[in-house]
């Protein structure tokens, strides 16, 4: 029962990772920029859900990820661009960026965590042969699957996301034949930073908002990345589940510890494999 | 043999040694020894960004690794000063050293990515860990004896601390090792083509940055006698990190510079808002954004600007190539 509760756990732990570091790991594939800002986008997008409640939960979720959306594409246009070419510049800007979202969080949403009930529908739990699974980590597994399938989908089956392709091999190249990768960087961004204020807006019911949350989620994520390999969709999910595994047993097993435990798979995969388990390139 | 860096450093070190003697209290004295702490922070932090190209985003981390150890040391189990402080330093040297192993596999941004992880992973075990840390409520330490005691005598201390440090990094700066350095900043394939063993330079230069950071973590405990996870936060970290931009990326002085204007800004903005944070960012934002070579340089930059523009009504100067080095991929 504490193994499968654990894994459970874990999962839709995972589940949430996932939701935020694929846009990390598309922003920072396609674009070169590693969007410091991304932690606070979630913390974001979780507040918003609370303070849009209102809306039904399923309202209020994508209302915190179309806010998100639009705030990280006036980012991309704003900022990030003006930046363009210069990488440690972009990096710091948005860390910057990322505490001033996260103090404006603090001076509108107080300093409280605010829980989110989960929605009506999946308060209860399921049964399966005699064990039982609150519904709610269950549905978040499942959503994450829908997003990876959708965003696969995506990525592999449309032209767009062949523009995409084309844009993270070569952006040079693309330009020439023609494709507008300045707007597909907007894009791209909008999409992570609307995944993030999902993956936000879904975690309040298990991990509610509070100040903090960002800093908290955003290193998770960064090691989603490093241990998945930067811009790749299968590593971000395989990242997710390892560190969900390892951050949740960790807290179940040695509490005061759990932090450290996360150095581990990072150490294993950056002696191994530099580039992370599906990075193609040396990070 | 003198350097004109090392003139420079004599006559700005009798400028300070006279700063006591001029500042009206105790209380902007001690406004003077944190900018001293802070400066010798920064110049850590400087000596692996200006001087390696590698911008290191958890590196409070060693501060807090020293301070904490310090202050364990000296309350728990009772240790003298005199033992506690270099088992401090050579604690955060030891994390150094083993953080460098991970933290060198790669470079650039995700060198960037990974110390920022590493950082606050030691944050997560100062904040979870209370059996050792005391949690969220930290370890406050007593009063300490003699020199240390008044505020001018911790000045001097610190003074002569961070002045040490400086010359030793000046020196280092200007030394093959250091030259090799700047050049694996600025081409690696180049340094390794030549035979220089890039990794072992930029780990030499990781694990004694990691040592000077971990020496302002022992001055941070004499000055302030309280530390909580807040020290090892991504703010402390990034602070540094801007500390060291605002005052020019790899420039000797800057760090000090930079870490006098952030430690002043922060305590005039205290007076008038606790939205320190916001400001912070906003003061990132426009560094980065107007002048990314550090404010003295491009406050130069800026003015000539201002005054070409007024005697002859042309187009702007162009910007010259910003001296931010740009993280490699």
């Amino acid at each position: 029962m504490f193994w499968i509760n654990g894994f459970l756990n874990s999962f839709a732990f995972g589940a949430i990772l996932f939701l935020l570091a694929v846009g990390f790991s598309l922003i920072f594939g396609l674009m070169r920029v590693a969007n410091l800002a991304h932690g606070a986008l979630f913390m974001l997008g979780g507040y918003i859900a609370t303070s849009a409640v209102g809306l039904g939960f399923a309202g209020a979720v994508l209302v915190a990820g179309a806010a998100c959306a639009v705030f990280g594409g006036i980012l991309e246009r704003t900022l990030i661009r003006r930046l363009a070419g210069r990488e440690l510049a972009q990096v710091l800007g948005t860390l910057g960026l990322a505490f001033i979202i996260a103090d404006q969080c603090l001076l509108v949403w107080s300093g409280d965590p605010i829980a989110q009930p989960a929605p009506e529908a999946l308060r209860g739990a399921v049964g399966f042969g005699g064990i039982v699974f609150p519904a709610y980590r269950l549905a978040l597994v499942a959503l994450a699957l829908v997003a990876f399938v959708g965003i696969w989908a995506l990525v592999e089956r449309t032209t767009l996301g062949a523009r995409i392709r084309a844009a993270v091999d070569d952006r040079e190249m693309a330009r020439a034949m023609g494709i507008p990768v300045s707007r597909l960087f907007t894009t791209v961004f909008c999409l992570g930073a609307g995944l993030a204020g999902i993956g936000g807006a879904l975690a309040a019911p298990i991990m509610s908002v509070y100040p903090g949350l960002d800093s908290e989620m955003l290193p998770l994520a960064l090691l989603v990345v490093i241990l998945g390999g930067i811009g790749s969709l299968t590593g971000a999910l395989a990242g997710s589940l390892v560190i969900g595994l390892v951050y949740t047993f960790g807290q179940m097993l040695l509490p005061d510890l759990a932090y450290v435990i996360l150095f581990l798979p990072m150490v294993v995969v950056l002696a191994v494999r530099p580039q992370g388990f599906f990075g193609r390139q040396a990070a | 043999m003198k350097s004109p860096g090392m003139k420079t450093l004599g006559i700005l070190l009798l400028c300070a040694a006279a700063v006591p003697l001029v500042l009206p209290g105790p209380f902007y004295l001690s406004i003077a020894t944190q900018v001293l702490v802070y400066g010798l922070f920064a110049v850590s932090v400087n000596l692996i960004a200006g001087y390696c190209g590698m911008v290191s985003l958890g590196h409070a981390a060693f501060l807090g690794i020293a301070g904490y150890a310090f202050a364990l040391l000296t309350t728990s189990t009772g240790w003298p000063l005199w033992a506690a402080i270099p088992a401090a330093v050579a604690l955060s040297v030891a994390a150094g050293a083993l953080f460098g192993l991970v933290a060198l596999r790669t470079s650039g941004l995700s060198f960037l990515m990974i110390t920022l992880a590493l950082g606050q992973i030691v944050w997560g075990i100062a904040f979870r860990y209370v059996d050792l840390t005391n949690g969220e409520n930290g370890i406050s330490m007593p009063r300490f004896q003699g020199l240390l005691a008044s505020g001018t005598g911790l000045y001097y201390l610190c003074l002569a601390v961070t002045a040490g440090c400086l010359a030793l990094v000046t020196i280092l700066a200007g030394s093959p090792l250091g030259a090799s350095m700047q050049g694996v900043r600025d081409q690696p394939r180049r340094m390794s083509t030549l035979g220089y063993d890039v990794w072992r330079i930029r780990y030499a230069a990781y694990v004694l940055s990691a040592g000077i950071a971990g020496i302002a973590g022992v001055l941070y405990m004499l000055l302030f006698r309280f530390i909580s996870p807040h020290t090892l936060s991504l703010t402390v970290s990034s602070e540094a990190v801007l500390m060291v931009i605002a005052g020019g990326l790899g420039t000797t002085f800057g760090p000090v510079v930079g870490a006098a204007l952030v430690v002043l800004l922060k305590n005039v903005a205290s007076a008038y808002t606790d939205r320190w944070p916001t400001l912070l960012g906003l003061i990132f934002l426009f560094i980065i954004v107007v002048v990314p070579e550090g404010l003295l340089p491009g406050a130069r930059r800026l003015m000539r600007t201002f005054g070409s523009r007024l005697a002859t009504r042309r187009g702007p100067t162009p910007i010259p190539a910003s001296p931010i080095k740009e993280a490699r991929p």
